[in-house]
């Protein structure tokens, strides 16, 4: 190779060199280590790390209670904003893409709580579900309700479901806004044509809309499980976690064997078994959505 | 509901003729009018019911902001009749809120740039330069984007450690800069081969190198495509917390939705000045939104498009 082409190639390597580094340093080596972790026991900061094969996993799977609640809380969670907040979004869709007035406007709205933080959003929902001064309880004694009235967030009983509803506050906004740009990108002459011939709303919803969406209802509940399960902010300016363990989510486990307990390698061995559960769930899902194309 | 419709309704209903009984074609489109304004009706107020549910708990944040400690938990008004702007000036200089606000502005603005100048540079280089290795490096990278680690953040703590940037800025911004890499490569890059090579053939000829190609005809016409990478960046950047709850213990250093969490921890009582914190730390965020939320819908769709 001549001198001129060399440098030519150099050049262009210049390109995605800091890409590479980046990638290399922030994401291929933090990836690796933590399989290498996950087989130690360490503290995270003596020198000392102790190899013990598998058990960190073996642990994790057959012995920590804690955390199969954790995956319990996150799933309960995920199911109802599978079924209820996607359920609203798809609603919400299938009212705004007809044509009505202030659709934009609409848009806008239902966005503004996907684009808040979750802190912010538990540190306002906090209060709204707050037992003594909570707006909630203030206006169920108002009308009347005053039997209802607890500490929300602070009852086992009611705090998963309460951490379901801020959750689903802060995400159907983002449903929505998917569903409804699949839904706009259905040609207006099928549902018309389908009109003309006669038939009825339900009958264009079961037969055009839904077949035409499926591709996007898949998208929308693969991104809903992996977002859900991984919940943390919320819980964190909220729950953190309690009352006992009836808000811990998987997040706050791994942290809690990280931070807590000072065990870095169990904390590794939760994340590879979250991403492992992760990854099945998905992989599940887009099969389905390959399976269900098939019919339409 | 649909557009066609409307037209013969309303040519219909422009020769009204009162002294005749009402037919019954006439009937029916009376009935297709009642029935197709209430569902409009009841279309509308579910939405503006959904809608006010969004916005219900900002605006009751806002003007709990407004008030004192003493009447917060009596006054449940939403007009506040004697407001104490006060509270946003405790809030900004005791509640150092101004700290965090400059904080989060500046991780905010680096990680924006990082991410673009970064990943365009190398988006172009995927696009439309020819080197070994270059699908192979392509595909590494957007991996990340489809691999969930959660467990990836011990690991990436322990190696800010090791490389003494715990507790530092630097250590806080280039791991998210990294985080923005694969969307920003993989949406950059799409742009590009979709944009004709004929502009840059000619800036070639006339004796421009690759870089300046890049630079003066590439990146000018990539704007929409970086406009998005911007916004989803700096909300993304704006409203991260674990990263600067495991990075950044300095007080000095934090960003807001830290700051914020400090504030609630050790100012537990003081609601009016967590309130007033919070409307701080949106008021930016929520005007980026309002100004650039075209952009928005489009990055959402492309970034739902990637998997």
């Amino acid at each position: 190779m001549t001198w001129p082409r060399l440098r030519d190639l150099l050049t262009t390597y210049l390109f995605v060199a800091p890409a590479i580094i980046l990638f290399l340093v922030f994401s291929l080596i933090p990836f690796l280590k933590v399989f290498q972790l996950s087989v130690f026991e360490w503290d995270g900061i003596s020198s000392h790390m102790q190899f013990v094969w598998l058990n960190n996993f073996r642990t994790a799977l057959f012995r920590d209670t804690s955390w199969w609640i954790s995956m319990r809380n996150a799933g309960v969670i995920t199911l109802l904003a599978l079924s209820v907040q996607n359920f609203l979004a798809l609603v919400l869709g299938l009212i705004v893409d007809r044509e009505i007035k202030g659709k934009n406007f609409y848009r806008v709205v239902f966005y503004i709580p996907p684009v808040l933080s979750g802190i912010v959003v538990g540190l306002v929902w906090n209060w709204i579900f707050d037992g003594s001064h909570g707006l909630l309880n203030h206006a169920l004694t108002t009308i009347h309700l005053g039997q209802w009235t607890r500490a929300w967030l602070a009852d086992p009983k009611t705090a998963i479901y309460g951490i379901a509803v801020i959750h689903m506050w802060k995400g159907f906004g983002w449903g929505f806004v998917i569903l409804l740009a699949g839904l706009q990108a259905i040609p207006r002459e099928l549902n018309e044509a389908a009109r003309v011939d006669g038939a009825s709303e339900w009958y264009i919803f079961s037969r055009i809309t839904v077949p035409l969406m499926m591709p996007v209802f898949f998208l929308v509940s693969i991104l809903t499980v992996l977002g859900t399960m991984q919940i943390y902010d919320i819980i964190v300016s909220t729950t953190n976690g309690g009352p006992g363990y009836h808000t811990e989510v998987p997040i706050t486990r791994i942290l809690a064997a990280m931070v807590g307990s000072s065990r870095f390698g169990y904390a590794c061995a939760l994340g590879i078994l979250f991403g492992i559960i992760l990854l099945a769930v998905s992989m599940v899902q887009m099969r389905l959505s390959k399976w269900s194309a098939r019919f339409s | 509901m649909d557009s066609s419709t409307p037209k013969t309704v309303s040519s219909a209903s422009a020769n009204p003729s009162p002294s005749r009984p009402v037919s019954g074609f006439q009937f029916q489109i009376l009935m297709y009018r009642v029935q197709r304004y209430t569902t409009l009706v009841f279309a509308h107020l579910f939405c503006l019911m959904v809608a006010a549910a969004c916005l219900f708990p900002l605006i009751w944040m806002v003007s709990s902001s407004l008030k004192t400690q003493s009447t917060i938990f009596s006054d449940m008004s939403i007009w506040v009749k004697h407001p104490h702007w006060e509270n946003y000036y405790w809030a900004w200089t005791r509640g150092n809120f101004s700290r965090y606000f400059f904080n989060s502005l500046f991780y905010t603005a680096v990680v924006v740039v990082g991410v673009i100048v970064i990943s365009s540079l190398a988006a172009y280089a995927f696009s439309r330069l020819k080197f070994p290795g270059r699908n192979v490096l392509f595909i590494l990278l957007i991996s990340t984007m489809m691999i969930p680690i959660p467990g990836s953040f011990i690991a990436l703590y322990v190696l800010l450690v090791k490389l003494s940037l715990i507790d530092t800025r630097l250590g806080y911004v280039l791991p998210q800069i990294n985080g923005g890499l694969a969307l920003g490569i993989f949406l950059l890059k799409t742009f590009f081969d979709k944009l004709p090579q004929d502009l840059e053939d000619a800036a070639r000829i006339d004796g421009c190198n690759k870089f300046q190609v890049y630079l003066h005809v590439a990146m000018p016409l990539a704007k929409p495509a970086v406009a998005v990478l911007a916004v989803f960046n700096a909300l993304a950047v704006w409203n991260e917390y674990l990263l600067a709850n495991l990075v950044l213990s300095n007080r000095t250093l934090m960003p807001l939705q830290r700051g914020l969490m400090v504030f609630q921890g050790s100012h537990i009582t003081q609601y009016p000045l967590l309130m007033a914190g919070i409307a701080i730390s949106i008021v930016p965020i929520l005007t980026l939104y309002f100004l650039m939320q075209r952009y928005i819908v489009a990055g959402i769709t492309a970034g739902a498009l990637k998997m």
